[in-house]
């Protein structure tokens, strides 16, 4: 019995913290003003730069991705096999040129490394857990966690040469 | 006057619980050395050294526990509509359920087994009959899923089904119940002599596991209660059980327990074989479903055969003979060298066991005992191969260990027997709780019994649980059976009635499971397997929704332009890529259930929008933190009103 009380006590504490944690996003139309600056105060970690907007070039990330070589000519094939990757694996989350779900890939080698690029796509859950960056990512996009989408190092790296086409 | 027979039966109760503990407190060396707490205790995050596969008898379905835990992992719906896995529900699985009777939602589960390979359990497959309208269905241990069901021609009561041989040559089903074949009016006095009874070949491919009707051999209308396919030394040949061998058709329960002995019937298919290939059958035409799930499409098929070769037990020399058992026999279990042949005559007070090798002397020597319709009975002495002497009562089934031990199951008596094979001599004896039918050891009906567990399958629980109304669940017992004296471990409610449960080591199916369907073999024809591709389609009164869900949206998830009167098709694909999740899709008043995809998988709803307004829809399966955001609206309007069809999402 006490047990019981216990468990629906966690699960209700869970559910509230689940909530809280919801409308402090849930901002837009109804929320007051104040909420909304409050929200934005806690949402940047360090700098007060959004976690999508800083740039961190040496940060290689978390994952099975330590070192990428780009040549300076985008390969055009590999870029259209990534094209046709994006599209059947990412682009539910990810639209190319806008913030959706995720954050848009155009642009994304002038702040991030390739290695961190692959190794988000690669080992999200292990990027958001130990990766300040991504879990500072993590907040800023409402909590939605990237999706592993089992990608193979080759698919990501096809992946990659196309963000370079953006 | 009531009272009193509640105090009687209260009672009975408990001097059943003191017997009880008496039993225990006289063979259990006290509570520090009976440990079977921890001999059944799986820690959080470990895994059960076996799968047990029990079919879910009367809830048509098969279920999947964990042994030594007792903990159950999976329900896979078989031969009845699920609507929590959209089973039957969802446009891609009915087929499944499709017979010549119709689309027949349920079933009744009686014999899990599985497929093997040299007279080992493999892995591959669990084949399990359909006990009321005759079907046998395979069920692919890859997916967990139910990959295939095929209807049974000329067969009536399918319970001595689905029985697989030593190489998975053949899944083997007889028929409990004669009928006419073919079917017509006639007086149910006519019965005897007229009244047949079939039994069925059902070849598997060894690559696909697709089956085929192969032949059917026709039998005496007797009631062919079980099957054992031989092995080893005995592979190539199929024993069968029957009763009402009186050919008795009302008042069963005294008619057909009248004659002294019934036979096992030995049917020798390698013989089948070699006259299906001289052409010694008969071709008839008959109706029967074959339905087939395509893993690649994500849909089943059904296609509606024809034919069957039949062979004539009667007029085939060779093909069948009776060995007589005394008393109704129910289970025929054959022992892991292929020698012996048990007959559990559930109403004899011995059980009988036939010599194979008697049994093909018998035959050579022609020391036959007469004969019925045709088929030769072999003398009782001549192929006596020995007898267990009074173990209990009420014998129905028997499973080996592998070390030269056989348990049998007393229905009446409550109890597990170990006896020895080939001395006879009874070994140990262990109550249970209540009235087991089947019992199962890991590879016990096979030629490699893995051993350690047996589990018994109660038919009653009574004072066991707690109690839930009148209607309360059956159970499973779990004993370890590694030393000289079983000890009883656990017991744990079913779903169903549990009839027979297929082990093995979890190793076998563990490796191979799939974790997801690859969105890139994808082949279903309303697959989206990119967002690019979403869309709604209307034909007519027809709407087609081509809709992706991936953590945490639904895309579309604003659709206008729907109408009341219209069918409308959501054809969902999930584009995650990853292990475990699911999502799931409702939408208000649908009639049949909601969709629960796989990642990489399609599947299809139908909606009837009935009413104006604009209603919702959702994933039903927690997905994730914004999982209560994955919803979205679908506008319905006037069957005469001009509004666009229009989709979108996020804009």
């Amino acid at each position: 019995m006490n047990l019981k009380i216990k468990c629906i006590a966690t699960f209700f504490s869970v559910v509230l913290i689940a909530c809280g944690g919801k409308e402090e996003k849930k901002k837009d139309g109804i929320r007051l003003q104040q909420e909304k600056t409050e929200t934005t105060i806690e949402a940047p970690s360090d700098t007060g730069t959004p976690a999508s907007q800083r740039i961190e070039l040496d940060n290689k990330g978390v994952g099975p991705i330590t070192s990428v070589t780009l040549d300076a000519e985008i390969d055009e094939a590999l870029a259209v096999k990534g094209k046709e990757v994006y599209e059947q694996m990412c682009l539910a989350c990810n639209k190319p040129d806008k913030k959706y779900i995720g954050p848009a890939p155009k642009g994304v080698l002038e702040r991030r490394s390739p290695e961190w690029v692959m190794n988000m796509i690669l080992n999200p859950q292990g990027m958001v857990t130990e990766d300040p960056l991504a879990k500072d990512l993590l907040q800023e996009f409402n909590g939605a966690p990237m999706a592993n989408q089992g990608l193979t190092e080759d698919q990501a790296r096809a992946v990659l040469e196309y963000f370079r086409t953006l | 006057m009531k009272k009193v027979n509640y105090i009687t039966f209260a009672f009975i109760a408990l001097a059943t619980v003191f017997a009880g503990c008496k039993e225990q407190g006289e063979k259990s060396t006290g509570a520090l050395s009976s440990n079977a707490a921890e001999r059944v205790y799986v820690e959080p995050g470990k895994y059960d050294e076996f799968y047990a596969f029990l079919s879910g008898g009367f809830s048509g379905q098969l279920a999947v526990y964990g042994i030594p835990s007792g903990r159950l992992l999976k329900v896979v719906p078989v031969f009845s509509q699920d609507p929590e896995k959209a089973y039957g529900y969802n446009e891609e699985t009915k087929p499944m359920l499709n017979t010549t009777f119709g689309f027949i939602p349920w079933d009744d589960t009686h014999h899990p087994d599985m497929s093997q390979t040299n007279g080992v359990l493999d892995g591959r497959w669990i084949f399990m009959n359909g006990n009321n309208t005759p079907r046998v269905a395979r069920v692919d241990l890859s997916t967990f899923e139910t990959a295939e069901i095929m209807e049974i021609p000329n067969s009536a009561g399918n319970h001595s089904s689905a029985f697989v041989t030593e190489n998975t040559e053949y899944v083997i089903a007889g028929t409990r119940f004669a009928i006419p074949i073919p079917q017509k009016d006639m007086p149910i006095k006519d019965y005897k002599g007229n009244f047949k009874a079939s039994l069925s070949f059902l070849k598997v491919d060894q690559e696909s596991g697709n089956m085929d009707l192969s032949f059917q051999i026709r039998l005496p209308g007797f009631s062919y209660d079980l099957v054992h396919p031989g092995r080893d030394k005995s592979h190539g040949w199929v024993f069968m059980t029957t009763y009402n061998t009186e050919e008795a058709h009302t008042l069963l329960e005294v008619n057909a327990s009248q004659n002294d002995k019934d036979f096992i019937a030995a049917v020798n298919w390698k013989k089948a074989e070699e006259y299906i290939k001289e052409g010694k059958f008969t071709t008839e035409k008959v109706d029967y479903a074959h339905n087939v799930y395509d893993e690649d499409t994500h849909m089943a098929t059904s296609t509606i055969k024809n034919e069957v070769r039949v062979l004539d037990a009667s007029t085939l020399p060779g093909l069948v003979y009776f060995l007589p058992t005394p008393k109704s026999p129910h289970g025929v279990d054959v022992d892991p060298t292929g020698e012996y042949i048990v007959g559990n005559g559930k109403l004899s007070a011995d059980l009988t066991v036939h010599s194979f090798t008697k049994m093909l002397d018998a035959i050579k020597n022609e020391k036959f005992d007469g004969e019925a319709y045709g088929i030769p009975i072999l003398n009782f002495e001549d192929v006596l191969g020995g007898t267990v002497k009074q173990p209990g009562l009420g014998p129905l089934h028997t499973e080996f260990d592998g070390e030269g031990n056989a348990y049998t199951t007393f229905f009446i008596s409550s109890e597990v027997v170990k006896w020895k094979v080939g001395t006879w001599e009874i070994l140990d004896r262990k109550p249970t709780y209540y009235s087991p039918g089947h019992l199962s050891i890991p590879g016990g009906n096979s030629r490699k019994p893995w051993g350690k567990y047996l589990l018994a399958m109660n038919k009653i629980t009574k004072d066991r649980y707690l109690p839930t109304g009148p209607e309360v669940s059956q159970s499973a017992q779990l004993y370890d059976i590694t030393g000289d004296k079983m000890e009883l471990l656990s017991d744990f409610p079913t779903i169903g009635e549990p009839h027979y449960a297929s082990m093995v080591p979890a190793e076998l199916i563990q490796s191979k499971s799939k974790k997801i369907y690859r969105l890139d073999e994808n082949k279903h024809p309303q697959a989206t397997i990119s967002d690019a591709n979403v869309k709604v389609e209307r034909e007519g009164k027809e709407v087609h929704v081509y809709m992706t869900m991936i953590r945490s949206h639904l895309n579309p998830d604003n659709i206008e332009g729907v109408k009341v009167g219209d069918k409308v098709f959501f054809h969902l694909t999930n584009l995650e890529q990853d292990y475990d999740v699911p999502h799931g899709f409702a939408v208000i008043g649908a009639e049949n259930s909601e969709l629960l995809v796989m990642p990489g998988q399609t599947e299809t709803l139908v909606w009837y929008p009935k009413k104006v307004g604009v209603w919702p829809f959702y994933c039903t399966d927690f997905c994730s933190a914004l999982h209560q955001e994955m919803s979205g609206y679908v506008r319905v309007s006037p069957a005469d009103s001009n509004t666009e069809l229009t989709w979108s999402l996020g804009d």
